[in-house]
């Protein structure tokens, strides 16, 4: 029994937890932001230290004019289905208007589960103390300036920068 | 699993991480006793966030702290602040209801 209380102790002691991520988010369509805002949203309600650095188009997630109006692909997308799982024809996903439909009804299900709006989103991380930054070099490549990003967005810093963010021995950098 | 809480001597059925099985065995002493043990020391506003989701709960409501953001009661800055590193894991487990499942 004793022996099973040391073990217990043990495993207790050398259980080394998370205490930074550091998130990538290079893509901009509704999916991968939300894929990168629900995991960081996640690491700040836990506790871990949140550092998200969004890039080439995932600066759509944090753009002003884009952030709440992403979409999700209807084109090159097998895991589209309609309701009722009958597959969706990339045929029909190509014809005006049918993606932002789409798209609206992908938002409409996940306000349902309470999921936020991206600024919304983006402001519940930074409540929790996690940090949000910009890629230099894609800001550069796509004409953006400070002004133009959600008021969220703590800085637009360079990939250098954003490495030094990851020191620790518990951290883990996440490409989503 | 059973645990006697020290200075009330109550003794209450908890699950593997704490959190109290049976919500009706909660009471204030216990929430105090479970608040000192993770580090936090429970004022008004504290009661207030922890009334509200036992109400939540009782009425089998789901919880996200956008939720508790939502309600009046505090904003989720406050709640960050009120409950440090688990706003909502460390609310839930003082208030005496299941651990949360939600992501949000």
């Amino acid at each position: 029994m004793e022996t099973q209380e040391a073990n217990t102790k043990k495993v207790v002691v050398d259980k080394k937890p998370l205490e930074k991520v550091c998130i990538i988010c290079a893509k901009g369509s509704l999916e991968d932001v939300y894929a990168t805002l629900v995991m960081a949203n996640g690491a700040v309600m836990e506790g871990i230290e949140t550092n998200v650095f969004f890039t080439f188009f995932g600066l759509d997630g944090i753009t002003k004019k884009q952030m709440n109006r992403l979409h999700t692909a209807t084109t090159g997308n097998p895991a589209m289905r309609m309701p009722g799982g009958i597959p969706f024809p990339t045929m029909l996903g190509g014809l005006p208007g049918v993606e932002t439909a789409v798209s609206g009804m992908m938002r409409k299900q996940m306000e349902e589960l309470d999921m936020p709006p991206v600024d919304e989103f983006l402001e519940m991380i930074t409540a929790g103390g996690g940090t949000i930054y910009a890629c230099k070099l894609a800001i550069d490549m796509f004409k953006l300036e400070k002004k133009d990003l959600s008021d969220e967005v703590e800085d637009i810093i360079t990939i250098g920068q954003f490495y030094e963010l990851c020191d620790g021995d518990r951290t883990q950098i996440i490409f989503t | 699993m059973i645990k006697t809480f020290c200075k009330t001597q109550i003794e209450v059925k908890v699950s593997e991480d704490g959190y109290l099985e049976d919500m009706s065995q909660w009471n204030e002493e216990i929430a105090h006793e479970i608040a000192s043990e993770i580090g936090i020391e429970l004022t008004d506003k504290h009661f207030e966030v922890i009334n509200y989701l036992r109400e939540k709960t009782e009425a089998k409501e789901p919880l996200t702290i956008r939720k508790v953001g939502k309600s009046g009661i505090v904003s989720i800055k406050e709640l960050y602040q009120l409950f440090p590193k688990g706003p909502l894991k460390y609310s839930s487990k003082i208030a005496g209801i299941p651990k949360p499942t939600s992501c949000i």
